[in-house]
């Protein structure tokens, strides 16, 4: 009964972060204009969606940026982390601090810190610009998701791999990697899912020519959001879906068959 | 995790392959930097821009006149063209930002109807900055199965019968143009008891209006979520085709005619082909596509002709006859002190 | 590892980044904070904090933020003890389910409830399905345009980042601890008050963190599905900067709101005894 309850509640929880998204994949399929307002079933919008030549390039930026900013994010992130560990207390708890600054400031206030630092140095604003800010703010989610882990570590393994010949970095990646990895991946799908969902830092440090997805939705507000938009919303949503369950399948089958053997 | 992670990637990456490639190269002609009103363009126009003339458009979306501001003016982006409202093409020439458009390249300025110019002069006192692109008039619209009286009055937004039905702009000179005009003043005024007679029914009207909105005015209305809407007549047409219960109307007292007008940039550096381009935007067969695919009024007279339904060719919302209306007026920017109040005045509405 | 100078070499590249790209741009923050339009020092722009136009839009973000914060943290324990309790194979999958309807554009989401909550919108829709049968009489939904539309869009967009640190700790928690407890005699209220409670703290304090401070600073949200009917502070702010374009008053409430926030963080820090949290 109280499994019955549980399911109950998680499902609810589940429906409600997932209702816009489901009022997203009717709209896509809207043959009118407006939100507002039933047009009738058109299957169009994911045709005319791969032939909008604005949104594709949009898609391909939004994408770009957030694997090469949530990577390169990782790595500096990952890096600096492990070194806090190793700082004294009074240096760590500064670095820390300043850690939290980006993710503590108003977005709009960042964004144009930003813009002034890149045009008081003269930067053009462009796809430069606008990777050095997804990295900036995407740097404290890695490092605050990969500290708590190196705080978990165990230092004796890996003086033990040392002592037993291995070398340093060998040791490393063999035997403290694979502790700290659940923790650099949700830095990293962090990092990833904040960059993409991003707007107004990058709508400040964006240059002339580049849009995100982000970008063209918000500027699109006099003539409405164009229903592409939405396709290309459900389309992303099925296609992580369809991922994570084979995902998920190929987990269980491989599961099954460790089981298997085991038993043989 | 690594097999997600490696998915993960595997998927952006062939969703860059789609479209990463693209030719971001310089046209054969060089290149213009156009820099416009999110969505208001036909996407096809700039297509046939960049074959007939081989020159490439980058093409960049602002979502209001403030915001784009600050990037062209601290030369943030290198824009050669911008699409600025009426006033705020004041601010940028009392800021010297725009540049003298060579008018002897743009030969298709015949087709800009001559009391289009003449508005222009409110801001532009000699026609050398601008060519106007798209206009029209804020007014009331409403929907005709929830309003049981003839509606002519901004006064029906203060109308208590209608309580929770009204959808306000939600911008400070549109706002304060409403309850100005209601007052029988210019919505240009820096008069301090006007503005604050202007502030106090402003803060009165607070309790009646459902929501202050800008552009989801449009689709509330569609909806049947509001009685009476503040709107710019370009939604009008819109708005109507999908609901045909809605009715747009200027009120009495007057209201506010607005430009948004094509200029170039002072530091351009693109000018030849910035007129091209505006150039081209100003021919006929080209500003009918715009009309069609925005539905904002066309200052073109000669698209006008082209418009084949007779309904829209003559519609009184999509092409007023100005001289009709009374105290009909243009923003004008009232520098940064006359601002100030108005934010101000307009900071304590919205905080009662 | 232990090596001193190998330590600071691996600090290096993100400390130089982080003076770059975000000490100096913090800087020109307070810069225009203290100085006026004429670039003299003043601190006009941030006493403007107690105009008490600003103050309210102050009291009534504080006010929205701490209710959605407190709601999310209801919402999200019990949930995350469920998750925790099921099959750990499956711990990345759950982290996805939580995570993906972030990577749906914010604008289109919070559209999407505009939708759901009006008037005329898809809840309403069903209720009058209903009370066209016979026997029900519901009364229809009119939050849309109100503080609690705002409340909810707040708790809707900020609940992941509550739920996610909360399992997270609560999986760290060792079984053995919690049998433990309970062979020595305490109950399953017990438990939970005195063991798992004061172990998930680090998990909770960063919830609260992740949550209440996009919460007081936002204002999307409250345009959106506040009609613009109730300012909060992030929408001052915004205003100064996009409309108003008025920067010096703009960053000087940025400061304030900045200070504010980091006096809150240390008020919590007292509870988080490690001092770095734990996201995820």
């Amino acid at each position: 009964m109280t499994k019955v309850l549980k399911n109950i509640y998680m499902a609810l929880i589940i429906l409600f972060l997932y209702a816009p998204i489901l009022i997203m994949i009717v709209l896509s399929f809207n043959a009118g204009r407006s939100r507002a307002k039933w047009g009738g079933f058109t299957f169009n919008r994911y045709i005319t969606l791969f032939s909008n030549e604005d949104i594709m390039s949009a898609l391909s930026n939004t994408l770009l940026i957030a694997v090469l900013s949530s990577l390169i994010a990782t790595l500096i992130g990952t890096v600096a982390a492990l070194a806090m560990s190793k700082m004294r207390s009074i240096f760590r708890t500064t670095l820390m601090g300043i850690t939290n600054i980006p993710m503590l400031n108003a977005e709009i206030v960042t964004g144009i810190s930003l813009m002034l630092l890149f045009v008081t140095l003269g930067v053009r604003l462009g796809f430069g610009t606008m990777l050095i800010a997804h990295i900036t703010f995407n740097i404290p989610y890695v490092i605050l998701s990969v500290m708590p882990r190196i705080r978990q570590l165990n230092s004796s393994t890996y003086e033990a791999a040392l002592d037993l010949g291995a070398p340093p970095l060998k040791a490393f990646m063999k035997v403290v990697m694979p502790d700290l990895a659940p923790g650099i991946f949700s830095g990293l799908l962090m990092a990833f899912t904040m960059s993409i969902d991003d707007f107004i830092i990058t709508y400040f440090t964006q240059g002339a020519g580049i849009h995100t997805l982000s970008t063209k939705i918000y500027a699109s507000v006099r003539k409405g959001i164009q229903p592409e938009m939405y396709s290309l919303s459900t389309l992303i949503f099925v296609v992580v879906l369809l991922l994570l369950l084979s995902i998920n399948l190929i987990d269980v089958i491989s599961n099954k068959k460790a089981d298997k053997k085991r038993k043989d | 995790m690594k097999k997600i992670v490696a998915l993960l990637l595997a998927v952006s990456m062939t969703a860059l392959c789609f479209t990463a490639c693209q030719d971001s190269s310089a046209g054969a002609n060089g290149v213009v930097y156009v820099y416009n009103w999110g969505e208001y363009i036909d996407p096809a126009t700039i297509d046939m821009f960049e074959e007939e003339t081989g020159i490439k458009v980058v093409y960049d979306e602002y979502e209001t006149n403030e915001i784009m501001y600050p990037k062209v003016s601290t030369g943030a982006a290198n824009y050669d063209i911008v699409c600025p409202s009426d006033y705020m093409i004041q601010k940028m020439l009392e800021n010297d930002l725009l540049a003298e458009i060579n008018f002897d390249n743009i030969p298709n300025l015949k087709n800009i109807g001559s009391q289009y110019m003449e508005m222009s002069k409110e801001f532009d006192p000699e026609n050398k900055y601008s060519v106007p692109y798209c206009w029209g008039t804020v007014g009331i619209l409403y929907n005709k199965t929830m309003v049981d009286e003839p509606i002519d009055s901004w006064s029906v937004l203060w109308d208590e019968k209608y309580e929770n039905n009204i959808l306000m702009q939600d911008s400070v000179r549109d706002a304060f143009m409403v309850a100005l005009k209601l007052n029988g003043h210019s919505m240009n005024t820096l008069d301090e008891t006007e503005l604050a007679a202007a502030r106090d029914i402003l803060i009165e009207q607070k309790p009646l209006v459902q929501a202050y909105v800008v552009d989801q005015v449009r689709d509330k209305m569609i909806g049947d979520e509001a009685a009476i809407g503040v709107i710019y007549s370009g939604e009008a047409i819109y708005t109507q085709r999908e609901n045909s219960n809605l009715e747009y109307v200027i009120p009495k007292e007057g209201t506010n005619v607005w430009i948004d007008s094509w200029c170039i940039l002072k530091d351009a550096q693109n000018k030849e082909n910035a007129e091209k381009f505006i150039d081209f935007m100003c021919r006929p067969d080209i500003a009918l596509m715009n009309f069609d695919y925005i539905t904002y009024s066309t200052p073109n007279d000669a698209a006008r002709e082209l418009i084949e339904d007779e309904d829209i060719r003559n519609s009184e919302i999509a092409f007023p006859r100005l001289s009709d209306y009374n105290n009909l007026e243009t923003f004008k920017y009232l520098g940064e002190d006359g601002d100030a109040i108005y934010n101000d005045y307009w900071k304590e509405v919205k905080s009662e | 590892m232990k090596n001193k100078s190998f330590t600071a070499l691996m600090a290096s590249p993100y400390l130089i980044w982080a003076i770059a790209f975000i000490i100096i741009p913090l800087f020109m923050v307070f810069y225009y904070g203290l100085t006026n339009n004429d670039g003299t020092f003043t601190l006009e722009n941030v006493l403007a904090i107690t105009d008490p136009r600003h103050l309210k839009a102050l009291g009534i973000a504080m006010l929205l933020s701490v209710i959605s914060t407190i709601i999310c943290i209801l919402l999200a324990y019990p949930l995350a003890m469920i998750l925790a309790s099921k099959n750990g194979s499956k711990d990345k999958i759950i982290i996805m389910i939580f995570i993906l309807p972030m990577w749906m554009n914010f604008l289109l989401r919070i559209l999407a409830w505009q939708t759901i909550l009006e008037k005329n919108g898809v809840i309403n829709t069903f209720i009058e399905m209903f009370n066209a049968l016979p026997l029900f009489d519901l009364p229809l939904l009119n939050i849309i345009n109100t503080p609690y539309a705002i409340i909810l869009g707040m708790v809707y967009n900020f609940l992941p980042f509550m739920i996610l640190p909360l399992y997270n700790s609560l999986n760290k928690i060792d079984p053995n601890v919690v049998n433990a407890a309970k062979d020595l005699g305490a109950n399953n209220f017990q438990t939970f008050i005195r063991i798992i409670l004061p172990l998930t703290l680090p998990g909770i304090i960063s919830g609260i963190t992740m949550v209440f401070v996009p919460a007081l600073t936002t204002f999307a949200i409250s345009a959106m599905l506040g009609g613009s009917k109730i300012s909060l502070i992030g929408n001052i702010i915004e205003q100064e900067f996009s409309t108003a374009s008025n920067w010096h008053l703009g960053s000087g409430l940025s400061v304030v709101l900045m200070i504010f926030i980091i006096i809150s963080m240390i008020f919590s820090a007292i509870f988080d005894k490690d001092g770095e949290g734990n996201m995820l």
